[in-house]
């Protein structure tokens, strides 16, 4: 049984990773824990010869988030890191040179430092929130546009579709990295984005349990020179993992929406504490952004950040007093986690570069899980208080949770 | 901490030095001793297994016990609490059960001289009459499958215990999530996990969970003796989709609720039973015992070759027996899953052979009675009058 897209996504993301032909009618696309694959006659195969290549359930993932996408089967990796590295290894060669947003995740930075500048590929990171400083960054070398948006971890956005203009002008290819929002909340292909690039380790799978990436395009040619990619360096996701991420998927869309409503509130109740000097949530009215985010996202996701009063010590002291949220690296599971992003995610970016861009020492990122929200804000409550000794009204949280746009 | 919060936050791997988000799977058969004589907290993993614990402790402290206890299939835990009998002692099972435990009820157990006798547990005055001195377990399900009948669990529970009998309750069409047993009086929670504790249709297991400890030693040697406890990958399914629990029967809960509605008013279909309507006699009493309707409810339609049509015309309905997964799936209980009913217990029961269950999933709602709609469409329009070879293979 094959579906077209005229499904909603809630629906898409159960039967989109349906395979057509699972022999035995099982509900559930099995795991092929297998290297390889038998031949009928020599050189003749069911689709699939060597799970470095192929394999039938990494297919069926790449399946349901091209129907999440809107594209054709994505083309999935082992990790985030190994999707975007595909991505540039795919589309630039010595000489080129690609645009990335300032605000973007680590590792991404650190592979043009590390690995990419060194084989001859340069890049500039510029504020992509503003589409002037992005034209004057393209050269006649520049194949490709990289931005995150929401941008990781002080949630700066970028217009995509004028993003999408400026790529067309030029003839470079436009590619997002849609990881703190999905396909379900936020659609780059349909805002005229080429590629849409996902770490499927955080909400598309949503359970702390693996990891993986993936890459969705419209262009078959593109699409074949990830694979191509993806087999000769032996990127491509294994199958348990893919099976993991695949069951996570099929909640994808109600966790966003409760991922939304705990983040839109606890970033209200973070406003509103004296201890707080700013918090950085699109939702918020004070988020100079809002009306960009509530034009091209369908909700403002689960992610947030914020700074307190004081400095850099106190930050930590007020991740260690939180007893319900986790210090961890990582986001979008079910487990609200709480992240320090100048020691931790974004440590390989220089501290002035950090400074510029306003992931101060003292920025704490939150990724908002499902636990209740009144929970969550206890919790943050009694940290801030315990260091700051402040006593604050307790939380007015429930479970009328304000609407997110959209 | 509310529900949401402790689906979430719970110590998921205790002692472990590395502190993961998710619990490690340890998939071993054997633990090594320090000494010859001297055993760790795990030896051997029929025994006991650190992923089952994390799982069987979290599922204990959902249903308001002291102590839970994993199986490999809601049959074996079913099947190991009937190990709690002796023979001669005899069983008060209510009418409408799951068709397996009918079958292991009377099939099994009558072979080791234990016997089980049915009635109306909804009449529960009636249900008292059929006590006697031998009666050692009564044993229900709530709202009951497939007929969608709401059993009052504190006044079974009471007429147990001045019995001296136990009361054991299939909560598994509710989940810790919408119902508690133990709390209403009850002995003894059974699920079968397969259902909305996993709620992915991708591992099958059991849960029993007791508060009384002498009850609980009973069950621990059970469990180790007789050899049935869940492994460890399959323990760290139940936990990992278990997070997922509340998100999952809200809206899955919300869909049902729009689904009884539409079939409400639809012309084709006889009757609905969905402890959700207001019209359902055991509506208020769910209300009272229960913190919702859950997603699974079933509907006649007059013809039992209408009904079986309107199922093979289903698209997005996975025809298949289980229930309580993100996927809605479909099915006709009197020949799927309560073939296994004994006749004499199908007669009592009265399972109308029209009966169309639907357990409903985390699709959107609009498809979902989108697909129902042509469903019925299709299905009224009789096979003949298509008449090609294409259309009797679409049934």
């Amino acid at each position: 049984m094959s579906y077209d897209c005229n499904f909603q996504l809630s629906t898409l993301a159960i039967h989109g990773g349906r395979a057509p032909d699972a022999h035995a009618e099982a509900v559930v696309f099995p795991i092929f824990q297998t290297a390889t694959f038998g031949q009928q006659e020599v050189g003749i195969t069911k689709g699939h010869s060597y799970s470095r290549v192929s394999n039938p359930t990494v297919e069926a993932l790449e399946h349901a988030i091209g129907a999440l996408e809107g594209t054709p089967p994505a083309v999935c990796f082992r990790t985030g890191m190994a999707a975007v590295t595909a991505l540039f290894l795919a589309t630039l060669k010595a000489g080129d040179h690609a645009i990335i947003s300032d605000v973007i995740y680590g590792g991404t930075v650190r592979l043009f430092a590390e690995i990419l500048n060194g084989l001859g590929v340069s890049h500039s990171s510029v504020d992509t929130s503003d589409a002037g400083v992005v034209e004057r960054a393209v050269t006649p070398q520049t194949r490709i546009l990289l931005v995150e948006t929401p941008g990781n971890p002080t949630m700066k956005l970028t217009d995509i579709a004028a993003m999408a203009a400026i790529a067309r002008q030029y003839n470079i290819l436009l590619a997002v990295d849609n990881t703190f929002l999905t396909p379900v909340l936020q659609r780059p292909i349909d805002l005229g984005a080429d590629v849409s690039v996902l770490s499927t380790t955080k909400y598309i799978e949503g359970h702390n349990s693996t990891v993986g990436g993936s890459l969705a395009c419209h262009d078959e040619t593109l699409l074949e020179r990830f694979r191509l990619i993806r087999k000769t360096v032996g990127a491509i996701q294994a199958p348990l993992d893919a099976w993991l991420t695949l069951r996570g998927l099929k909640t994808l869309p109600v966790r966003m929406k409760v991922h939304s409503e705990g983040a839109a509130t606890i970033a209200a109740w973070l406003e509103a504490h004296p201890a707080v000097a700013k918090v950085y949530y699109p939702g918020l009215d004070s988020f100079p952004q809002k009306a960009l985010a509530e034009r091209q996202q369908r909700a403002f996701g689960g992610m947030l950040s914020f700074e307190l009063n004081s400095g850099p010590a106190q930050a930590f002291d007020v991740m260690n007093e939180l007893k319900l949220w986790i210090r961890a690296e990582s986001l979008g599971g079910v487990e609200s986690l709480v992240t320090h992003p100048a020691t931790a995610t974004h440590a390989d970016i220089p501290a002035e570069t950090r400074q510029r861009l306003g992931i101060s020492d003292g920025l704490i990122r939150l990724s908002v899980g499902l636990e209740a929200a009144e929970d969550l804000i206890a919790d943050l409550q009694q940290a801030l208080d315990t260091v700051f000794g402040t006593r604050t009204e307790r939380g007015t949280a429930d479970h009328e949770f304000c609407q997110p746009a959209g | 901490m509310n529900f949401a919060s402790r689906l979430v936050s719970f110590n998921v791997a205790p002692g472990d030095p590395f502190r993961p988000m998710a619990t490690p799977i340890y998939q071993t058969a054997t633990f090594e001793q320090a000494e010859a004589t001297a055993f760790g907290p795990y030896d051997y993993s029929r025994s006991g297994n650190p992923t089952r614990t994390v799982l069987e402790d979290q599922i204990a402290a959902l249903e308001n016990g002291t102590r839970g206890f994993c199986f490999s299939s809601g049959m074996a835990a079913i099947s190991t609490i009937t190990r709690l009998l002796r023979t001669g002692d005899e069983i008060l099972a209510d009418s409408d059960l799951y068709g397996g435990t009918c079958r292991l009820f009377t099939c099994v157990l009558e072979r080791t001289g234990i016997t089980a006798r049915y009635a109306d547990a909804c009449d529960w005055e009636a249900f008292a009459r059929q006590i006697n001195e031998r009666t050692r377990l009564l044993y229900l399900e709530s709202p009951t499958n497939p007929l969608l009948r709401v059993v009052d669990i504190r006044r079974i529970a009471e007429l147990a215990h001045t019995n001296g009998a136990l009361l054991a309750v299939d909560s598994s069409a509710m989940s810790p999530y919408l119902q508690n047993p133990l709390d209403l009086g009850a002995d003894i929670v059974l699920h079968s996990a397969t259902k909305y504790l996993c709620g992915h249709s991708d591992v099958t297991g059991g849960v029993v969970v007791v508060k009384d400890q002498e009850l609980a030693k009973q069950i621990y040697f059970l469990q180790n003796a007789e050899g049935n406890a869940l492994g460890p990958f399959d323990a760290f399914l139940f936990l990992r989709g278990l997070k997922t629990l509340k998100l999952r029967l809200d809206c899955q809960q919300k869909n049902a609720q729009a689904i009884a509605e539409f079939l409400v008013a639809y012309p084709q279909v006889t009757s609905v039973n969905y402890p959700g309507l207001t019209t359902h006699p055991g509506h208020l009493l769910q209300r009272k015992q229960a913190r919702g309707a859950g997603a699974v409810l079933s509907f006649t339609t007059g013809s039992s070759e209408l009904s079986r049509r309107i199922v093979e015309a289903t698209r997005m309905f996975n025809i298949c027996v289980s229930f309580g997964s993100i996927n809605s799936t479909i099915s006709l209980p009197g020949s799927m899953s309560h073939a296994s009913v004994p006749p004499e217990v199908g007669v009592l029961r009265d399972l109308p052979s029209d009966l169309v269950r639907i357990s409903v999933g985390i699709e959107d709602a609009g498809d979902l009675i989108g697909d129902l709609e042509q469903a019925f469409a299709s299905a009224a329009v009789p096979a003949e009058t298509i008449g090609t070879e294409d259309a009797a293979e679409v049934g």
